[in-house]
């Protein structure tokens, strides 16, 4: 049976173009990129490489405003904690949203425990953020606001133009997670008006083990990782030669084919959320049209999400769900409670997406899974048979 | 993806092919167990003859150990007398699947309590007295659900 992999928001297989590219600087036995004689040469040039090919994905000013780290988790340390700690002077409130990763919301609410005032916008049941309560909880003493790009659990595409000028008007900095995003639509951290910006290696088919963040011009933040002082000192410690190298070239490659490729996953998605919304009592999650080109998340009544996946699984095919009872905290999505679903809601969830070794030849199979899974499913519950 | 999750194989047979799915008509005994909210209701419907389930059947919403134990408890249960019957523990059940992730022994695993409300829902429609049973021993949640009858 040919496998279905509809899990690339959980992560992207390495681009085979990517592993060629880097994997000399994992085999090769490169330098140090701080060593100053010839072979640490090349291993420094492989990173500046990689950092122009990041800087030109977002269209940042310069490629130095790149800094790479060990994955997006610890870039959006880096710009919260980092951001918060080096502005306190100017005040001790930070800004972030309901839906946020828990790389965002669990620094911030580290930050709470050295009194800093958090603030949690509100979305609204398509994921969009609240804009007035964003201005709302905005004061001349919010140093870092932040707001991801895209959703990666419902897909849904905030408006970062209009939340970057809100911020402006008051706060200080537009922290965006942009891990969901990246390499998928378009990115402008220029014309979108934001200071910091977090990328992630495995996100955008590169290795594991590298993410970057983009600190804008003049932007000031401090170290969390003091130590030998790499990355202008803000991000200490040898640096990963082999995934930065490969984040670059995973960078270069999502910019040139992104038009393309995202034409063609958004048709397959299309096609997708149409065949399965016919199914009885199914849902979409998130905005149907501010959304993911690769992203098609549902949620369907009176079934249950690692049941889902399991029969899915069975099926060859790969998914992701929001359901409390695939996940560590026995706690459901709060992405899912956030845009106002009720526990039994979002225990139905079911996330797929696509990616690029996905074809369309294979949404009629994955359709004809999920017809059967829910049928069988349904016949199994308890619920709905009133 | 099985394996991740720490399922036995006997768990994945009984979830991907479950016995005894269905509802009665008229059952003898009918128990229902479990919360919508915490992800997991399982509803057991009996017939009984001669003081034996003659005939099982259930319904349950929820994840793949809840669906597994459901199925397997009334394969266990079918045929037996109603006392042997009520003494199938929760921990039964997670044997004869030859083991649960321990995260599961709690939340999706009530499908023995399930069987029990049935038969005891059995004699009190005959007019017999039913001690409510206490609580499983050890019960320990690692998560606090506010909303869980069980924690």
């Amino acid at each position: 049976m040919e496998r279905i992999f509809l899990d690339h928001a959980s992560v992207t297989p390495v681009d085979a173009r990517v592993l060629r590219f880097a994997e000399p600087y994992l085999a090769g036995g490169y330098g140090n990129p701080s060593s100053l004689h010839s072979v640490g040469l090349e291993a420094r040039r492989a990173i500046e490489d990689a950092r122009v090919n990041v800087a030109d994905l977002i269209n940042a000013e310069k490629e130095k405003t790149i800094l790479f780290t060990s994955g997006a988790t610890e870039a959006n340390n880096l710009a919260i904690k980092g951001a918060a700690l080096r502005n306190v002077g100017k005040g001790k409130k930070v800004v972030s949203s309901a839906i946020e990763h828990m790389s965002v919301l669990n620094p911030m609410k580290d930050l709470q425990k050295s009194e800093f005032e958090l603030t949690t916008v509100p979305v609204d049941s398509s994921g969009i953020i609240d804009l007035e309560k964003l201005e709302d909880s905005l004061t001349r003493e919010t140093t870092v606001t932040s707001i991801m790009f895209a959703n990666n659990e419902i897909g849904t595409i905030e408006p970062i133009r209009e939340i970057s000028e809100i911020v402006h008007e008051k706060g200080l900095y537009l922290h965006v997670d942009a891990t969901a995003a990246a390499g998928r639509i378009p990115i402008d951290v220029q014309a979108d008006g934001i200071d910091l910006l977090t990328l992630s290696s495995n996100d955008m088919y590169g290795p594991q083990g590298a993410g970057a963040l983009y600190v804008k011009t003049g932007v000031r933040i401090q170290p969390i990782l003091p130590g030998g002082g790499q990355e202008r000192g803000l991000r200490s410690g040898t640096e990963n030669i082999f995934a930065i190298a490969g984040m670059g070239e995973a960078a270069r490659i999502a910019r040139e084919e992104m038009g393309a490729e995202s034409a063609r996953l958004s048709e397959m998605r299309d096609n997708l959320i149409e065949e399965i919304l016919k199914i009885e009592e199914t849902y979409l999650t998130g905005h149907r049209t501010k959304r993911l080109p690769h992203h098609a998340s549902f949620r369907f009544s009176h079934i249950e999400g690692e049941s889902i996946l399991l029969l899915m699984d069975a099926h060859g095919i790969q998914v992701s769900t929001g359901s409390a009872c695939s996940s560590k905290t026995l706690e459901p999505s709060h992405v899912l409670l956030a845009i106002g679903l009720k526990h039994e809601e979002a225990h139905g969830s079911m996330v797929l997406t696509l990616g690029r070794s996905n074809t369309v030849e294979q949404v009629p199979r994955v359709v004809d899974a999920v017809n059967e899974m829910v049928d069988k499913l349904r016949k199994i519950s308890s619920l709905g048979k009133e | 993806m099985a394996q991740q999750i720490g399922y036995s194989k006997k768990v994945m047979e009984h979830f991907m092919n479950p016995k005894n799915v269905g509802t009665m008509d008229d059952p003898d005994g009918h128990g229902k167990v479990g919360n919508p909210v915490c992800g997991d209701l399982m509803e057991i419907f009996i017939k009984v003859k001669d003081d034996k389930i003659e005939d099982i059947r259930f319904q349950t919403f929820g994840c793949g150990s809840a669906i597994a134990t459901s199925s397997m408890v009334s394969e266990m249960a079918k045929g037996m007398r109603l006392d042997e019957a009520m003494k199938i523990t929760r921990n039964d059940v997670a044997d004869e699947l030859d083991g649960l992730p321990p995260v599961k022994m709690h939340c999706s695993n009530l499908a023995a309590d399930a069987l029990h409300e049935a038969i005891k829902d059995y004699k009190r429609k005959k007019g017999e007295i039913v001690e409510e049973e206490k609580k499983p021993a050890g019960h320990t949640c690692e998560h606090n659900h506010n909303h869980c009858d069980t924690c």
